[in-house]
């Protein structure tokens, strides 16, 4: 499987009544790779991702996920992928715990509650494991649906949109989790509106717009696109981010408090007053 | 995959049920306006209703309360599919490899048990109100049957609109007439003392056959053609109202 591409994306086209949203859309993932799908609002990256996660089915074209084609056997492309959608897909009413254990019943896994708590740890949710889901922060919550998409070790996993909404700390986090799985062998296909978090994450960087890749190739290569860099001499300002960070001094390590981080984002004693 | 329809059902089926039991309000609202309308019709009303029988009242009207708990409990099944459409739940569940069907089953279950709760405490209320019945045990299966037909065949009903609906509260809304449905039959008067075209109405729908055969399983009276009746009623809006709902989902998935 690693020679070939884990995602083959071709000619796909799909069409909602007039709207033409994917117009030919063309791409590999190798194994193992991290892959982003960039584009801005409407660009029709999420109808792909339904594609490709069997969620809905293409006007043209052909795609296989893990080398098996998604129109012709989505059963077994959803044996082999996991599906981190735009909205954090929790069940509110159960806890942290029962989400995953809930996950992990239905992949069939033996010991559910064993691979729970170790995605709790993993994941520093021990403590809010035992709470409902929908008492946890925007971050956790997003934590807690990774966590849920990583049950049963699938090969691939989409990440739609996966740090709309979160603050700095939570978004490095995320970042954190992705860099991981990549390492560790999982292919991820993750599709983003910030530029930052392609040029931060992905192997491989593909330009959606108006329904076609228009472009696709590794960070430096695009950087190529444009005239050669010319030195030039600029003041260095530190962004807001960098000082919201350092104020708050975290670096995205995982901390084993949440509730504080969140209440209390900015110490009381680092303001003058 | 269809060996594990039922361990998924399964599953899912203890989800929601654990939805209900964090929220128990459900189950009771939905036996406190059958619970009122029993004390309103019995204490107020009824006083004036003749039935043209000599039974008490709250004998006559009780089987006419409970399809209205189960009409007004099946809303919450369209709300809580409704929900899991919304959250992104439903999809993360549609792209794992369980079996489809489950999703839906698993939801139609959950209205089963608590339904039959709801409908439990307003006959043990009804009870404390002065109904009794002589009827024998067979009777009561076949009463507890006609209303889980009736539950089954309301709840596929209602994930038709859990699943075609833009709102939640266009998802609950079609469970309104569903719950008026009983007034315009015998459920609460004799039909016969209506205005003939509403009278034609009331005998022809489908409460009044369903109404007519529990009175007469709970009075220990033979129950005639209106069990034919009801059954045929129960079992075609249920065939219908499931296979429209399958194809509604199918859409919906593929």
């Amino acid at each position: 499987m690693t020679t070939e591409a884990a995602i083959r994306v071709q000619g796909i086209e799909k069409s909602f009544k007039d709207l033409h949203v994917l117009r030919g859309v063309d791409f590999d993932v190798k194994a193992g790779s991290i892959f982003a799908l960039l584009g801005s609002n409407g660009a029709g990256k999420t109808t792909l991702v339904r594609i490709l996660s069997t969620l809905l089915k293409a006007d043209a074209g052909t795609a296989t996920v893990h080398g098996i084609d998604v129109a012709a056997q989505p059963g077994e492309v959803r044996e082999s992928i996991s599906l981190t959608g735009q909205f954090a897909a929790v069940d509110e009413v159960l806890s942290g715990r029962e989400n995953l254990v809930l996950i992990a019943k239905l992949r069939h896994l033996k010991n559910p509650g064993a691979i729970a708590d170790e995605l709790l740890a993993r994941f520093s949710l021990t403590e809010a494991g035992g709470r409902k889901a929908s008492t946890y922060s925007g971050g956790m919550r997003r934590r807690l649906d990774i966590a849920m998409s990583l049950i049963g070790s699938p090969p691939i996993i989409f990440l739609d949109e996966p740090t709309t909404g979160l603050d700095p700390q939570a978004r490095i986090e995320v970042w954190q989790t992705v860099k991981e799985l990549a390492n560790n062998g999982t292919t991820v296909l993750l599709t983003t509106q910030h530029l930052d978090e392609a040029e931060q994450l992905a192997d491989r960087i593909a330009i959606l717009h108006k329904g076609t890749i228009i472009q696709n190739g590794t960070l430096a290569e695009l950087k190529r696109l444009l005239p050669a860099a010319k030195v030039e001499y600029v003041e260095k300002q530190p962004s807001l981010e960098d000082v919201f960070l350092t104020l708050v001094g975290d670096t995205g390590e995982t901390e084993t408090t949440d509730g504080d981080r969140i209440d209390g984002a900015v110490p009381a004693g680092k303001e003058p007053r | 995959m269809t060996t594990h329809v039922l361990g998924d059902t399964g599953v899912l089926t203890s989800r929601s049920l654990r939805h209900i039991l964090r929220s128990p309000d459900t189950i009771i609202t939905t036996a406190v306006t059958p619970i009122a309308l029993m004390l309103l019709f019995v204490y107020v009303l009824g006083g004036a209703i003749n039935t043209g029988s000599d039974e008490s009242y709250i004998n006559y009207m009780l089987p006419g309360i409970l399809l209205i708990t189960i009409a007004s409990g099946v809303a919450y099944t369209a709300y809580r599919l409704f929900l899991d459409l919304q959250g992104g739940i439903f999809e993360r569940f549609q792209s794992m490899p369980i079996a489809r069907s489950s999703v839906l089953w698993a939801h139609v279950l959950t209205s089963l048990v608590a339904n039959l709760v709801s409908v439990a405490i307003v006959i043990g209320v009804a009870l404390i109100m002065g109904f009794r019945t002589g009827a024998s045990v067979g009777a009561w299966l076949a009463v507890a049957g006609i209303l889980i037909l009736f539950t089954l065949a309301l709840t596929w009903l209602a994930v038709i609109a859990g699943l075609s609906a833009k709102t939640v509260d266009g998802a609950s809304a079609f469970s309104y007439p569903l719950i008026f449905l009983p007034f315009i039959s015998s459920a609460f008067v004799p039909t016969d003392s209506m205005p003939a075209p509403v009278a034609w109405f009331a005998e022809n729908q489908p409460v009044t056959s369903i109404v007519n055969s529990m009175r007469a399983l709970f009075a220990g009276e033979p129950v005639g053609s209106d069990i034919w009746v009801a059954l045929a009623w129960l079992v075609g809006i249920l065939v219908v109202a499931y296979a429209f709902a399958i194809a509604i989902y199918r859409r919906k998935i593929s």
